[in-house]
């Protein structure tokens, strides 16, 4: 038998990743090693700055295990190439091990450019590449109170916006006359330049750092710039552009460029036909090192090409970019600064928004390129018309004003040419995603996606794949799905989905990720919060809702952790399970309401609420409530509230099994348990049905052999009868099966749609519930059981928590610059020996405060 | 860490400051007593900071640094916790009811804010 060839990779980065991926799709035959200098796989270092943002590493990563073990891919972290003998086929490692080729491939990417400034290497100085190097930021950051960054490029005003979002006072030092020199033109720099110091950050243009002095204690204490500014600072960032690491191919006599970069051919193969070099590394056939993800996605796939089936060519890539820097959208697509004759330039220009926008066009009306900063809600139709060279079909003017519809037809993704390119990262065009709607029946975004691999590299695309998806579906006369809101074309189910699978923890990754971009809204957030908080104790995060970015996702009532009236004051509800109490626990409650003057009422679910709290007192009240033993009643959340319950057989002269023992059991177990909507259960303990169990989302009736589970009822507007699913179950089937009906309800039912109606539109109704969750028809029954199993392990009492939590407790402020005072205006009478709120005469203009 | 990035609010006579920018969690508001009144300043994903009032034209309610922040096509809105009409935080219109249950306009007063570099807190 012929010997398998061996692959050698040398850089496991972003783009020896897509190549791996590429090769092995193809099906080449090749025993592959990877030798990687740094000591994680390959991981998505566009989105390293998220890192800042509560994005774990573990969701940066582009490896998965799986992956490595199904091509028997042998990777070796944190050993380095150091040599090539292009003779011998082989190549040594730092720790002195030797690998021999039959291909080899490199992908070492490149280094940052710190410039000759005296003292860059004081400690405290820093380049910004790496996940080592965003962890060493962060660390010195804490004990800074500002920053410098030298390079107002891309990666420089990325940086500062870390530093900024970190508290720090930031200062950006650019060599050239404006920021985002190699993007953006003059009046493009002075609109992102205004905006990025109104939000404070102190911007020094056509200057340079001159030298970096250190304290007392041997670390960066200030820097001093070529124009006399002296900066006092902590920490600086050097971010001067990127070098090629092309040391390797240069110390074993392959051809380098006069500035750096292999040289390869268009099938990204070196001077030596068993060679290749892709990426960051490489200087391509159109004379040019390409410094994006994109083209370097291109190169892999062109050599994974040749590698495989000898075809594949990289011939250049079209260079486009948008990105959100320092809050500021600014998108630079094709020619930016071409001038003469034969360019024509539209500019739009309102310097009270710091909007600017440029276009490019040729006599006969051909788009060249053009530049958007502040507003580049254009970007999506332009790009792909610049690269597709394709004559415009509306006056360029309609383009650029606000309220001239761009994303609109004829202009919008319908009116674009076939060859567009819409996902630069994969290469995927329109031609090719209409064909997988209308050929190969993708029926929605996340099919095209699959299919087409559009949309899966830095996710840019997102939005204007939407668009064409829709447009296309709708055409072809399918019912568009209907997304969640304006920045999720998904549903709640998958957007459950995509969490659960991807690991995604964070809204901010989601969003940037799955949805449209932007801020979330009402819809969203509480959507994603409920998702994450039902799936944290799987994900392994931490399982309070009002931990990290959560906090920002809760609505006023999950993040006060109590109900909000309509005063603006707050009920606080303890549960009470099954409404079982002790008369020490009345006692109690009633001693908390009578001192913090509270109205009182008793509930429907078998509890006791207490009104008019201010967001002060809050956490006063549950202090006295957790000493006590209370826990949260989760009133506030859409989440289980009670289970109701009859007294049973140990009072009852009819009761058939004990009601309240069951009842207790089961709040506690399900207690805290994140949902779609509120979900209510009671137990009765016979068929004199007292606890009214068959109004509730899951019922349970004694029988003479054991337990009747019913579900989908509710009362409310529309009250409905919950139906039978099984009978006479003994006590472990009971609880495994409402188990099982909670979690898959969890995962499959859309946003606040209660049990009955999730239930109604399900294909096959209640059979098919009871083949899904009993008889385990899907195969998902361990899976749902494992959920289950991880919620009620990390339970734990939200109040407890906060309560032993000073930067959770900080939140309970009316005013953030007055903590202590209670909202002045929240004001009540008495009415029947209590309070209730004082009437509001409307409409009240901001009234001058009472004391 | 001392922070150094102070919120100012100008709410006619002059800039206060509020608070430190890092007293606001990115996406959520807070309510603060300026000059006797209460504004609600909020700090959307990308650091932008925001002030309007606080008081809810529709329920008399002193809630709307509560509400949640977001985007509509493109526009940063805070919607009231309350009854969820959403309010342009650059103008402080209402474009889901213009006008409030008296018939005169629902909207939100907006005051102009600044981050100032200071090295100390207030
Ligand atoms: C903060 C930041 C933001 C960015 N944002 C964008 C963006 O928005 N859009 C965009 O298109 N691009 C962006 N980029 C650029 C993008 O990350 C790069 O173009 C891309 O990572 C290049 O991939 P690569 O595999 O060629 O190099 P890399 O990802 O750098 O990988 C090279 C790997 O090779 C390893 N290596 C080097 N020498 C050796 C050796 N001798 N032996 C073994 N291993 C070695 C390195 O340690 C590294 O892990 C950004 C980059 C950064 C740092
Ligand atoms: S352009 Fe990057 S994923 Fe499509």
């Amino acid at each position: 038998m012929a010997r398998t060839p061996h692959l050698l990779l040398v850089g496991h980065g972003m783009v020896g990743q897509h190549f791996l991926q590429t090769l092995t799709r193809r099906g080449g035959a090749h025993r592959i090693t990877v030798l990687a200098e740094e000591p994680r796989p390959a991981y998505d270092r566009v989105h390293l700055t998220s890192l800042f943002s509560g994005t774990t590493e573990r969701e940066l990563s582009l490896w998965e295990e799986e992956f490595g073990r199904q091509h028997g891919i042998d990777l070796r972290l944190g050993d380095p190439a150091t040599a090539i003998d292009r003779e011998a086929r082989t190549v040594t490692t730092r720790s002195g091990a030797v690998a021999g080729y039959d291909t080899l491939v490199l992908a070492t990417g490149s280094r940052p450019f710190v410039p000759p400034v005296e003292g860059r290497d004081t400690p405290g100085c820093f380049v910004y590449r790496t996940v080592e190097d965003v962890m060493a930021v962060r660390a010195r950051a804490r004990h800074a109170t500002a920053g410098v960054v030298v390079g107002g490029g891309l990666l420089g005003l990325e940086a500062a916006g870390a530093l900024h979002a970190m508290g720090l006072a930031t200062h950006v030092v650019e060599f050239a006359p404006r920021l985002m020199a190699a993007q953006v033109d003059d009046g493009g720099g002075s609109a992102l330049r205004r905006r990025v110091e109104q939000l404070g950050v102190v911007v020094h243009t056509g200057v340079a750092a001159r030298g970096v002095e250190a304290g007392e204690d041997g670390t960066v204490h200030r820097v001093t710039l070529t124009d006399g500014t002296v900066i006092d600072c902590g920490l600086v960032v050097f971010s001067a552009g990127v070098r090629p690491r092309d040391d390797l191919a240069r110390a074993c006599g392959l051809p380098v460029g006069e500035r750096g970069g292999v040289v390869v051919d268009k099938g990204c193969r070196t001077a030596d036909p068993a060679v290749y070099a892709i990426g960051e590394c490489a200087l391509t056939s159109d004379g040019k090192v390409h410094g994006l993800v994109a083209p370097g996605y291109s190169m892999a796939e062109a050599a994974a090409g040749r590698i495989t089936e000898e075809s594949g060519e990289f011939t250049g890539s079209y260079p486009a970019a948008s990105l959100k820097l320092l809050g500021v959208d600014v998108a630079g697509f094709g020619d930016a600064h071409a001038t003469g004759d034969d360019a024509l330039e539209v500019t739009y220009a309102d310097s009270r928004a710091d909007v600017y926008k440029k276009l490019l066009l040729t006599p006969d009306g051909r788009l060249l390129g053009g530049v958007l900063v502040g507003d580049t809600s254009a970007y999506d139709v332009l790009r792909p018309l610049a690269a597709a060279g394709a004559p415009l079909t509306s006056p360029p003017e309609a383009l650029l004003f606000p309220g001239g519809d761009a994303s609109g037809a004829p202009s919008g993704p319908a009116g674009l040419p076939d060859e567009a390119l819409i996902c630069s990262c994969h290469h995927v065009t329109k031609a090719t995603i209409c064909a997988a709607v209308s050929e190969q029946g993708c029926t929605d975004v996340r099919a095209v996606k699959r299919c087409t691999h559009a949309g899966t590299g830095c996710g840019s695309c997102t939005g204007l794949l939407t668009k064409l998806v829709e447009s296309t579906l709708s055409r072809s006369g399918v019912a568009v799905a209907t997304g969640l809101c304006e920045h999720f074309p998904q549903t709640r189910p998958e957007l459950y989905e995509i969490v659960r699978t991807h690991g995604v923890t964070t809204f901010s990754r989601l969003i940037d990720e799955h949805g449209n971009g932007g801020d979330g809204c009402e819809v969203c957030k509480p959507t994603v919060a409920s998702i994450l908080a039902s799936l944290n104790p799987r994900l392994g995060n931490s399982v309070h809702i009002l931990d990290g970015e959560q906090a920002a996702l809760q609505d006023t009532n999950d993040h006060f952790l109590a109900n909000l009236q309509r005063n603006g004051s707050y009920s606080v509800v303890p549960r009470i399970p099954a409404g079982e109490i002790t008369p020490e626990g009345l006692i109690t409650i009633g001693e908390i309401a009578r001192d913090f003057g509270l109205y009182t009422k008793i509930t429907g679910g078998q509890r006791i609420d207490m009104f008019g709290a201010t967001v002060d007192q809050l956490p006063h009240i549950w202090r006295r409530l957790v000493d006590a033993g209370f826990e949260s009643g989760h009133a506030y959340g859409k989440a289980l509230r009670t289970v109701k319950s009859c007294v049973g057989t140990d009072w009852c002269r009819f009761g058939v099994q004990d009601s309240v023992a069951l009842a207790i059991e089961l709040e506690l177990r399900y207690r805290g348990l994140r949902s779609p909507h509120k979900i209510k259960a009671a137990v009765s303990g016979c068929a004199r049905e007292c606890a009214e169990a068959r109004g509730k989302d899951f019922g349970v009736i004694a029988t003479s052999a054991g337990w009747n589970l019913y579900v989908g009822g509710n009362g409310g507007m529309t009250p409905r009868h919950a139906d039978l699913l099984i009978a006479d179950a003994d006590h472990d089937t009971l609880v495994r099966t409402i188990d099982r009906f909670l979690m898959f309800y969890i995962g499959t039912a859309d946003r606040l749609e209660r049990t009955a109606p999730w239930i109604e539109r399900m294909e096959g109704g209640l059979d098919h519930l009871r083949s899904v969750i009993v008889d385990d028809a899907l195969g998902i029954c361990a899976d749902l059981d494992a959920l289950m199993a991880r919620h009620v392990d990390t339970y734990e009492d939200e109040w407890r928590a906060t309560l032993e939590d000073p930067e959770r407790l900080r939140r309970f402020a009316s005013f953030v610059n007055a903590p202590g005072t209670p909202d002045p205006t929240v004001r009540f009478v008495t009415e029947r020996g209590q309070i209730r709120p004082a009437p509001v005469l409307l409409p009240v203009p901001e009234p001058a405060v009472a004391r | 860490m001392t922070a150094p990035l102070t919120v100012e609010v100008d709410l006619g006579s002059g800039w206060t400051p509020v608070c430190r920018y890092d007293d606001l969690v990115p996406g959520r508001g807070a309510a603060a007593l300026v000059d006797g009144r209460q504004v609600a300043l909020f700090r959307d994903r990308a650091g932008t900071v925001y002030a309007v009032g606080n008081l809810d034209p529709f329920s008399g309610a002193h809630v709307i640094s509560r509400g949640l922040l977001g985007t509509r096509e493109g526009v940063p809105v805070v919607v009231s916790p309350m009854h969820k009409q959403a309010f342009d935080l650059r103008s402080g219109h209402c474009p889901d009811e213009p006008e409030g249950p008296d018939g005169t306009p629902a909207r939100l007063p907006v005051w102009p804010v600044r981050l100032t570099p200071a090295p100390s807190a207030p």
